[in-house]
């Protein structure tokens, strides 16, 4: 019996063109505990996105195997034992902020009253309640954003995939995101897999950075990140804590392999 | 509420002040040039026409129209029905592709003798079906084009709901082809007006404006012949503004 959130075993994934065959992965294990945030980072075509859609089961592996919550993935998929956030948000443009924030519940034959509960109670967690009856077209990226992040919560799922979601959000929402991010994950003691270009965002909201590089896609090193992190704590205060630059700088190491010299006087991370 | 009046009417003068400007040009042309009717009847000629014959011009008309809207709508339902079935069985899709791609070059009025003696030179249904095939074409690609509008984002969405097929047809695939359907339905709208129309000029009933043009027209009559032309630009202008309503309807939040 596994308490694992994730448990990726020995997974490759090679795709096979028709000139040459590409190995986006190769020998990848990791494993996620229930509640933990977790971040894939890496340069363009290091696999993290690959990983995150097999381990959503929106791709096979070529080989290995991946267990969510104890069972097979595509099983995991099925029972919808997790949510799911891109770096497009992915609305219907035809169907209000609620309607579409209603959408897995619908799908999933949830009634009209839990629904219509449920979705009050997300649209108040992402902050969007003046526009429940807004449609995406009325809204700035960000909030598109948080309406697929509320959307992807909507069946309370125990572990959260999110592909890049803040990606395409400029710095200020992007910040304003990720403290937003951490407070719900929390709140939700939900495990997080998040997929980001972005060091210093992969620190913020991080237990765990997994640093991967390309060709083949590889896990490089995983770097354990120690905030002074609790609810209260004023977000602005952490981005400018010490232990945050630390955890930055070694992140930022493990991704460009710096000579040992300068990682000897690196400064102390625990 | 004024500023929206005020840039309307900047919208709407100009075009108008031209057509007022061409009227009153034509008509000057006509008197001092002394244009045979023939060749041009002036404007006032036709609008004395045009309300001598006001009764037989709508009746004429609501017939015509009446065609149209039936082929419109028949030549729709299988447009929509048979892009259905292309989009979601693809061996139906490659089967039919060059078939409507055949229709679609066929100058379809030239059906129009064949089919008044196939279905009697009394009956109307020829000119419906001449409507029917030619609104079938536009309707068809536009929806079929409109059913494969699925974003990626979308389509990977709704696997990991693990949604089934029919699920993903209702919520994501045909509402995300409506603006489309709607699009091929403002272009079929006045073709079914023009083939209902000319489809008339080939035989059949003497019933509707197409008729009643070869008819004003072999006997003299030049400005009753274009009194009818009138009527026809309104049937047209009608059937293109009611199903462009109906698109700007259809893509109302759609991203621009």
């Amino acid at each position: 019996m596994s308490t694992f959130a994730v448990e990726v075993t020995g997974v490759s994934r090679v795709f096979q063109g028709k000139k040459s065959t590409v190995t986006a992965l190769d020998g990848i294990d990791l494993t996620i505990e229930a509640g933990e945030f977790v971040s894939l980072i890496g340069p363009s075509g290091c696999g993290k996105s690959t990983l995150l859609r097999l381990i959503a089961d929106l791709d096979q592996p070529t080989a290995g195997d991946i267990q969510v919550f104890g069972t097979p993935a595509a099983k995991a998929r099925a029972a919808q034992k997790y949510g799911i956030a891109f770096q497009q948000a992915g609305l219907l443009p035809w169907r209000t902020v609620a309607g579409n924030i209603a959408l897995p519940l619908e799908l999933h034959g949830v009634d009209k009253t839990a629904r219509r509960a449920r979705v009050a109670e997300l649209i108040d967690l992402v902050g969007l309640g003046d526009f429940a009856t807004s449609y995406p077209d009325q809204l700035s990226g960000g909030m598109q954003q948080r309406v697929a992040i509320a959307r992807s919560l909507a069946e309370k799922p125990e572990l959260l995939l999110m592909d890049e979601p803040f990606g395409a959000l400029d710095e200020m929402t992007r910040e304003r995101m990720q403290a937003e991010l951490l407070r719900i994950a929390a709140e939700s003691g939900a495990a997080v897999v998040f997929v980001t270009h972005s060091i210093p965002e992969a620190v913020f909201l991080s237990d765990r950075v997994v640093v991967m590089s390309p060709r083949p896609g590889r896990i490089t090193g995983i770097v354990p990140v120690k905030l002074a992190r609790d609810l209260t704590s004023d977000a602005d205060a952490l981005r400018e804590d010490t232990a945050f630059f630390a955890a930055v700088t070694a992140v930022r190491e493990e991704l460009h392999g710096v000579p040992t010299v300068e990682r000897a006087r690196g400064v102390d991370l625990r | 509420m004024r500023a929206v009046m005020s840039t309307t009417l900047h919208r709407v003068l100009p075009p108008v002040a031209l057509l007022v400007a061409l009227l009153a040009i034509w008509q000057i042309a006509t008197e001092v040039g002394q244009i045979p009717a023939f060749l041009l009847p002036s404007p006032f000629a036709i609008v004395d026409e045009l309300v001598t014959f006001l009764p037989a011009i709508s009746s004429a008309t609501l017939v015509t129209g009446g065609n149209a809207l039936v082929g419109l709508i028949a030549g729709a339902i299988l447009g929509i029905l048979v892009a259905l079935i292309a989009a979601f069985v693809r061996l139906i899709d490659s089967l039919l592709a060059p078939l409507v791609a055949a229709i679609a070059v066929v100058p379809i009025v030239a059906l129009a003798p064949i089919l008044y003696s196939m279905f009697g030179a009394n009956s109307e249904l020829s000119r419906q079906i001449i409507a029917a095939i030619a609104v079938f074409v536009p309707v068809f690609t536009n929806t079929l084009r409109g059913l494969g509008q699925v974003l990626p984002v979308q389509r990977d969405l709704m696997r990991a709901y693990a949604a089934s097929p029919f699920q993903i047809a209702r919520t994501v695939t045909i509402p995300a082809a409506l603006p489309f359907v709607f699009t091929g339905l403002r272009i079929a709208s006045s073709l079914a007006v023009i083939s209902a129309l000319i489809a008339e000029y080939f035989g059949g009933p003497r019933t509707g404006i197409g008729s009643f043009i070869t008819t004003a027209a072999s006997g003299s009559n030049y400005s009753r012949a274009w009194a009818y032309v009138v009527g026809a630009i309104a049937l047209g202008l009608l059937f293109y503004g009611i199903t462009l309503a109906l698109e700007t309807f259809a893509s109302r939040h759609r991203r621009r």
